[in-house]
Parts: structure tokens; sequence; C-alpha cells
């Protein structure tokens, strides 16, 4: 058994080193996988934030994956046409640059999140999950049927947008961008998590009438956890329709929700780099058994059941002994 | 003369056609013990739950240090002073002993909303969490997992976790229930140390306890308070003997 | 928009009602009496569909194509709940989504390695095509018609059998109490998988006589699980009577929606505008809906708290 730390560290070098192996050998797909990887991680810590840590079982974050990734449709595509969003009262045009893009897609996000977790939370246990579940949908059908955008065909964004200083088009320098916001996302989790926001957080999870009791004002904990978890998921939806250059409805069905929480439980619930893992693992799974067989979702349904049935700390689980002590 | 810390009174409560409670007055006194005693399906823990905050009552008030409470949540009575004991343990389990004592600091703090500097390394917390730790005896225990404590020692916790909001009053549900002898007679010389303090409104079915402690009883039976007063009235008095007292005799 | 137009209308909602009840029906007894949350149902949705398509296409008899859909549905409901679903009532629900959607990975794709990607067809039989004339002078498909009076006489069906027989009453103190019944020496592992199959029957009926209007493809059933999902949280989790009255509201609510509100938009806005703007707003009008009961009644019109 190792240390979940040691852990980490270890996945950390793993999105270091075979990247740069693959760059040394001229891979560029594999830099490619590997970004989807760190992007999926991304979406998966955001909704670990709400699920792992304040136990609540949204079914629904694939309304912010898909809020963030309309975010950069729009602006990108209202940039590439060169006209405006809107005109009056006051202009507002689209834009390439990819920080902007990234603070329309997290603001825009965590007010969706505020939104839905506002009517969410004040239900609980089952309701919770199928309430969070409808509200996704109801954006699927939404962007369905809203024709401005593609509508059930999706919008194609021709040109990669810009970051500062580096070319966005070279895998291995957007690769980079994303594996920085997610140590820089993983960063602020973990500082989260341990202070005392997430230590009542993961309280109520655990007792939440012991919450209560000693004061917490649990609805508004946990609404302000859903509306980060959302903003977190966002960026990663805005930071997928960019490497796919490629936005549809499809980022906001419950597959995506199932998706998501699928790489959690596979690398383990409530752990930090869980969802980190999990993506891996499951991009991995989706290369090579995917070559295998055409239907290769029926072995990722078998794999997640067993996990679920036997394996219920997911890899990181069976790796390492949870750290007892929260101020680690 | 108003030292009535906790004044319920006239609280009423029906489950469709039963009336758990029916009319219930009682106060608790700074500096006393005051035990809720009564047969069991008497209705004290919808009225611990009432007075607490989980459970509206149909009519009625209660009143906390002379302010009205009664339409307030359990979390705005305990930031008010209302520490809670729960006759379950309602402890964090997988937390340590001094991570749930901190999550007590953190509600008692008021400021939950703090992002980046860890709680468990947060001078303030730490102090206030082991003092409430060592008055209960349990500063040894503090890195040691909630689930792997003993009974008694999770009571000791959930008391250390009430204290920790430095509370105007305690409700206590059968903090004595599975403790053996020994532990009975640690936690009543404990709980007459902690009245002065913070007086105590307790539900207990311990009547070897409810007796060395208490300085007043009340007797709830099928919703309404038939008696209330000194330990000796209590022992004495016909309608308890009859009502509760009685009932063990013919069992 | 005349008169006629709307009762077709309404009529046609009251038929999406009850199918959607159909599905709801068995998900709120699997919730209320085994605490789980399964989204397999919309899978055996699916397999009912399938079953029937294939059963009619060989036998040419729709009748058995019916009881072949709630067979089969049954069947796989009753294997599922054997070895996946009993070891998942202890779990939390977190682990039952997960374990859950699984399953429907698995019947996904294994319907579609097995019957291909193309839809089947499940064909109204001879004797129910063609309309009626409702009084009124109202002209209505015979089958929809029919299908809203399956759909009622089930409903009847399920609350004479809850209220009335010994398993009823054994599901209802299921649903109050599962530890008690335990202990009272009913098998309750019996009852659960008596429970689970019912409601897979229910489900695997609704699908095979929607697939005669609709198509019956791979992923027919997902798109309804999540109305029923709707319907449960408007209706209230274990209640018959909440997923009748959640299912029926839904149903008119979503079917008139379509219908009406363009043609509202349309008296302001001009024509096309008006079917964008009416379609979408449309398409999330009965996640309004449960917002908005929601505010109300976090439990549902008919839950307990």
């Amino acid at each position: 058994m190792l240390r979940e730390r040691t852990v980490n560290m270890i996945v950390l070098l793993l999105l270091l080193v075979v990247p740069a192996y693959a760059l040394i050998t001229d891979e560029p797909f594999t830099i490619t996988l590997a970004t989807r990887a760190v992007i999926l991680a991304l979406a998966g810590v955001g909704l670990n934030l709400a699920l792992g840590q304040g136990g609540l079982v949204s079914f629904g974050h694939a309304a912010f994956f898909g809020m963030g990734g309309y975010a950069m449709g729009i602006l990108a595509s209202h940039a590439q046409n060169y006209t405006p969003i809107l005109e009056s009262p006051f202009l507002i045009e689209g834009t390439n640059s990819m920080p902007v893009i990234w603070l329309v897609a997290i603001i825009a996000s965590a007010l969706l999140a505020l939104l839905i977790g506002a009517l969410s939370l004040r239900t609980s246990g089952v309701y919770f999950i199928m309430v969070t579940l409808a509200f996704g949908q109801m954006f699927y059908y939404f962007t369905i049927s809203w024709p401005a955008y593609g509508g059930e065909d999706g919008l194609s964004i021709y040109v990669r947008n810009q970051f500062p200083g580096l070319n966005t088009l070279d895998p291995i320098q957007f690769y980079g961008i994303c594996f920085v916001l997610l140590c820089a996302v993983l960063f602020l989790v973990d500082r989260l998590n341990k202070s005392p926001f997430g230590l009542a957080l993961n309280g109520a999870h655990q007792n939440e009438e012991r919450a209560r009791t000693v004061g917490i004002n649990v609805y508004r904990l946990r609404l302000v956890a859903f509306v980060i978890s959302g903003a977190i998921t966002g960026l990663a939806g805005a930071l997928f329709a960019d490497l796919n250059r490629f936005v549809s409805p499809t980022m906001f069905s419950w597959h995506i929700s199932g998706e998501i929480m699928i790489f959690i439980i596979l690398g383990g619930v409530g752990r930090l780099f869980g969802p980190v893992v999990g993506a891996a693992l499951y991009i991995l799974l989706e290369h090579f058994l995917g070559g295998l067989s055409e239907y290769w979702f029926i072995y990722l349904g078998a794999i997640l059941l067993g996990v679920v049935l036997f394996a219920k700390g997911g890899i990181i689980g069976k790796l390492a002994k949870r750290e007892v002590g929260h101020g680690k | 003369m108003e030292n009535n810390v906790l004044k319920i009174h006239d609280i009423r409560k029906s489950f469709g056609a039963l009336a758990a409670s029916d009319g219930i007055s009682l106060d608790l006194r700074a500096g006393e013990i005051h035990a809720l005693i009564g047969p069991n399906g008497a209705g004290k823990s919808t009225l611990i739950k009432q007075i607490a905050g989980g459970l509206k009552p149909d009519s009625g008030t209660v009143q906390f240090l002379g302010q009205d409470v009664t339409g307030m949540t359990t979390a705005q009575r305990a930031r008010l002073g209302l520490g809670r004991t729960f006759q379950i343990s309602a402890l964090a389990m997988e937390y340590t002993v001094l991570e749930n004592v901190v999550l007590g600091a953190v509600g008692q703090s008021g400021s939950v909303f703090r992002f980046f500097k860890p709680a468990m390394k947060d001078a303030a917390l730490l102090t206030r969490a082991r003092a409430a730790l060592a008055r209960v005896g349990l500063e040894t225990q503090e890195n040691v997992v909630t689930a792997e404590l003993s009974h008694g020692q999770r009571r000791q916790l959930e008391v250390a976790v009430a204290l920790t909001l430095a509370p105007k009053a305690f409700l206590m549900d059968e903090p004595m229930a599975g403790m053996g002898a020994e532990g009975s007679k640690a936690l009543t010389g404990f709980l007459q140390e902690l009245k002065q303090e913070a007086p105590i409104l307790l539900v207990e079915h311990d009547m070897d306890a409810v007796f060395a402690c208490a300085d007043r009883i009340s007797v709830l039976v099928y919703g309404k308070i038939i008696a209330t007063g000194s330990v000796n009235d209590i022992r004495s008095n016909p309608e308890v003997r009859i009502a509760y007292l009685g009932e063990e005799d013919a069992a | 928009m005349n008169m006629l137009l709307l009762i077709e209308q309404i009529l046609n909602g009251l038929q999406f009602g009850v199918m959607l009840f159909l599905m709801a029906a068995g998900l709120t007894l699997i919730f209320g009496v085994m605490g789980l949350i399964n989204l397999a149902h919309g899978s055996l949705y699916m397999i009912g569909a399938f079953a029937a398509a294939a059963v009619a296409g060989w036998s040419g008899s729709f009748l058995l194509a019916l009881i072949a859909s709630m067979a089969a549905a049954a069947m796989v409901g009753a294997l599922i709940e054997l070895t996946v679903i009993r070891r998942l009532y202890d779990r939390d629900h977190l682990e039952q989504v997960l374990a859950t959607f699984a399953l429907i990975l698995i019947f996904s794709e294994g319907t579609r390695w097995i019957f291909g990607s193309f839809p089947l067809f499940l064909n109204i039989p001879e004797y129910l095509k063609g309309t009626v004339i409702l009084p009124g002078g109202i002209e209505y498909s015979l089958y929809r018609l029919t299908i809203i009076g399956i759909g009622l006489a089930v409903a009847v069906g399920l609350f004479l059998l809850i209220s009335k027989t010994r398993v009823g009453m054994r599901i209802r103190a299921g649903e109050n109490d599962r530890e008690m019944i335990g202990a009272l020496g009913v098998d309750i592992s019996v009852l659960y998988t008596l429970v689970f199959a019912l409601g897979a029957a229910l489900a695997g009926l609704s699908g095979a006589l929607v697939g005669a209007i609709q198509s019956v493809e791979v992923g027919m059933g997902e798109p309804v699980l999540i109305l029923a999902f709707v319907v449960i949280v408007i209706g209230g989790i274990g209640s018959i009577k909440g997923a009748l009255a959640g299912a029926l509201l839904v149903g008119l609510t979503d079917t008139l929606g379509r219908t009406m509100l363009p043609v509202v938009f349309g008296t302001f806005m001009d024509a096309s505008s008006a079917t964008t703007v009416g379609s979408a707003l449309a398409s999330m009008l009965i996640y309004i809906l449960m917002a908005g009961v929601l505010i109300f009644k976090p439990t549902g019109l008919f839950g307990s708290s």
C-alpha cells in the first residue's frame, strides 16, 4: 500500500512523461489522447467536489460541461464570422481569446449551477439525482430545437482559439495549457478540501444533522460547493470544445453526465486524483477496447459493474489507504 | 424575575389523529439540571425536536434567552447557543475525534466560507477544539477515527462538540443510554459541574441517574406534563407513581 | 386552433400520459418497496419493444407480441434482479445509479450487436387500424384509443392489486418498513423479485405499445426514462396515485404545449420565429413544470416527506 500522495505524484509524472515521449517519437495522436484525458479529468474534478466531498449525486453535470462548450462556441463563431453577438443596448462581439472565453465559460456555468442548485438542493436523496438529470436533459432538448447555433448538427469552429504567446494549434502546446489548468485546479480544490469549507462540506455529507447542530447552514454550504463544482466542469467544457473544434447538444446529454461519474468511480470517489486516474483509464479503454470492437461499451459496462459491486474504492482505493486526518 | 434560559409555552403537535404534544409548557432555569422523564411513546423525542429546531410545532412558542425561536432553524438556534447531544450519536464517523470537534468550532465561528487556510492547522479553531476535548477527557484520543471509539467515548465526544459552541443551554437526549454504572456515575458528576455554565434539559430513562443529579423533574405522559417538581416531589407524587412508576409495579 | 384539433391533442396527451404511467408506476414501486433507483428501466422498455417486434414478425400475431413483450421484460427483469440488483439494496444511491447505468450500456450495445443499428418495425394489427368516430364527431385513431384503454385498465388493475390483495398488502407493508416485514417472516427476497419483474413487465408493455406508433430502435427507452423520472418527482416517489397524476399532467402539458405554444407566439411573431421559439420553449415546458412543483412541494404532489 502506498501513500495517496505518492500515487498522486506518480500520476502527475506520467502525465508529463507520456506526452513528452510522444513528442520525441512524433506521435501527435497520443498527445491529443492525453489532452482529451486531461480535459475530461478536469470535468471530473469539478463533479468530484460536489459528489465525492459533498455527497451530492448530481446526474446533470453535463449541463455545465455543455454550457462551457457553448460559451466557447458562441464567442468563437461570432469572432470567425465577424458578426457581433449583440448590438444594442451595448456592443458585445465574439472573441478568439482563450482566457476571455474561459472566464465567460466559468461565469456562465457558475450562474447556471446557482440556478439549478438553488432549485435542486431543496430536494435530497433520489429526488436530487432525478432532478439534476432532468435539468441537464432540459438543456439538451433546448439546444437541439434552437436553430441558431447549429441545432442538432452542432457548430464547427474552424480556428483554434488563441492564447497569448503560444501556438495553440501545436498539439503539445495545447496539451501544456490544459495540463497547467488541471494542475492549478487540483491545487485549488486540494486547498478547498482542507479548508473549513471543505471540512464542513464533507462533515455534512457524513452526518447532516451534526452539521446543523453546530450551526452550519447546510443548504447554503452545498449551494456554494455546487456552484464551484459547476464552474470547474464548465471550464472543462470550453476546453473540450476547443480541442474538437466542435460543439453540439450531445455535450448536454446525460450520457456525458454518466461518463463523468464513471471516471470518478473508476479512479476513486472523493479522492483528489480519482477523476484523473479514471479519465486516463477511460481514454485507454476507449482507445484499446474500441479498437477491438465496435461494441466496446458492453465491456465498459461490465467493468463499471464490476467496480461498483466489487471494487468500491476504485483504482486509488486499491493502491492507497485513505489518509486519516484532514489536514495532512 | 426572568432567569428562564429556555421557556416552552403550550406546545402542540399532532400527527394525524395522534396528539404527540398536547399543550406542553415547561422552562429551564439558569444553573439547573431539569430532567424530562416519561414512559415510551410519551412524546419526549417529538418535544426535543421542536425545541432543538428539527420540527415545527402546530402552535405554541419556544423562547430561548428571551428570544422567540419557534420559527428558527436548527442551525440558527445552535448559533444562538443551544447545544445538543443525540441519543444515537450524530457524529461524522470517518473523521477523527479532533476533526469532529474542529467542525464544531467551525460552526461556532460562524464563518464556514473560508476556502484557503487548512482547517486543521488553524490555531484559533484548534485551541477551542482541544479545550473542549480536555474538558471531557478525550484529549489523548484526538487522532482516533470516530468509528473506532467505544460507545462511552462517542458520548463524550458528542458533549465535547456541543461544548465548542460555548452553549447557553444544553439539550441532552438519553446521554446515559448504553453506559455502564461507572460511566453513568462519571457522566452524572460531569453534568453537575457543567450545569453551572449552562443549564441542562435532560431526557433520560435511567432513573437512578435522574434522581441522583436532577434539580427538577418533569413527567411527560401521552403528550402532557402531569407533574413538575423536585426529586422528592416527584417520588412521592401519586399520579406519577400510577402513570409511570406504577406501571412498572404492575409489569 | 379549432375545437376538434384541441380535443385530438388532449387525447394524444392522455395517450402519452398513460404510457408514461406504465413506466413511472414500475419505477415508483421499485423505489417505494426496495429503495432502489433503477436506471435500467429504459432498457426494459426497449427489450419489450424488441421482443414484440421479433415475435410479431415471426408469428404475425399482435396479441402474442404484447404477451411476449411483457414476458421477455419480466424475465430479463427477474434475471438482473437476482444477479445484480439484489446486491445493491444496501448500497448508497450513487452506486445504484452507476450499476444500473452500467446495465444500460450493456443492454444497449448488446441489443445493437444482436439486432444491428437499423430500427425494427412493429405494425399496428389490421383490426386496430383506422379511426373511430367519437361522440361529438371527432375522428381519432383506434389504436391510440386502445392504448388509452389498456393504460387505464392497468392503472385500475394496479390499484386493485395494491389495495385488495395479499401481495398488495405486503407491497404496502414493505414500502413502510423493510426490516419489519422481513422479521414477520414474509420471504422478502421473493417479494422483491416479483415487484421488480412486475415493474419490468409494465415497462416492456409500454415499449411494445409505443413501438407500433414510433420505431423500435436501440436507445428508445432513454427519453421515456427521463420523462418517467420527471413524472415521479412531480407525483411523489412511492405513490402510484402520484405516478398517475404526474404522468397525465406531464403527458398533457407536453403534448398541448408543443401544439399550442407556437400558435400563441404566432399571435405576435412571424410564423417561422413563432415555431422556433414555441418549440424550443415547449421542449423545456415539463421541466419548468417540475421546477415549479418542487418549489412548493419538494417531495412531489403525493409524496411523503
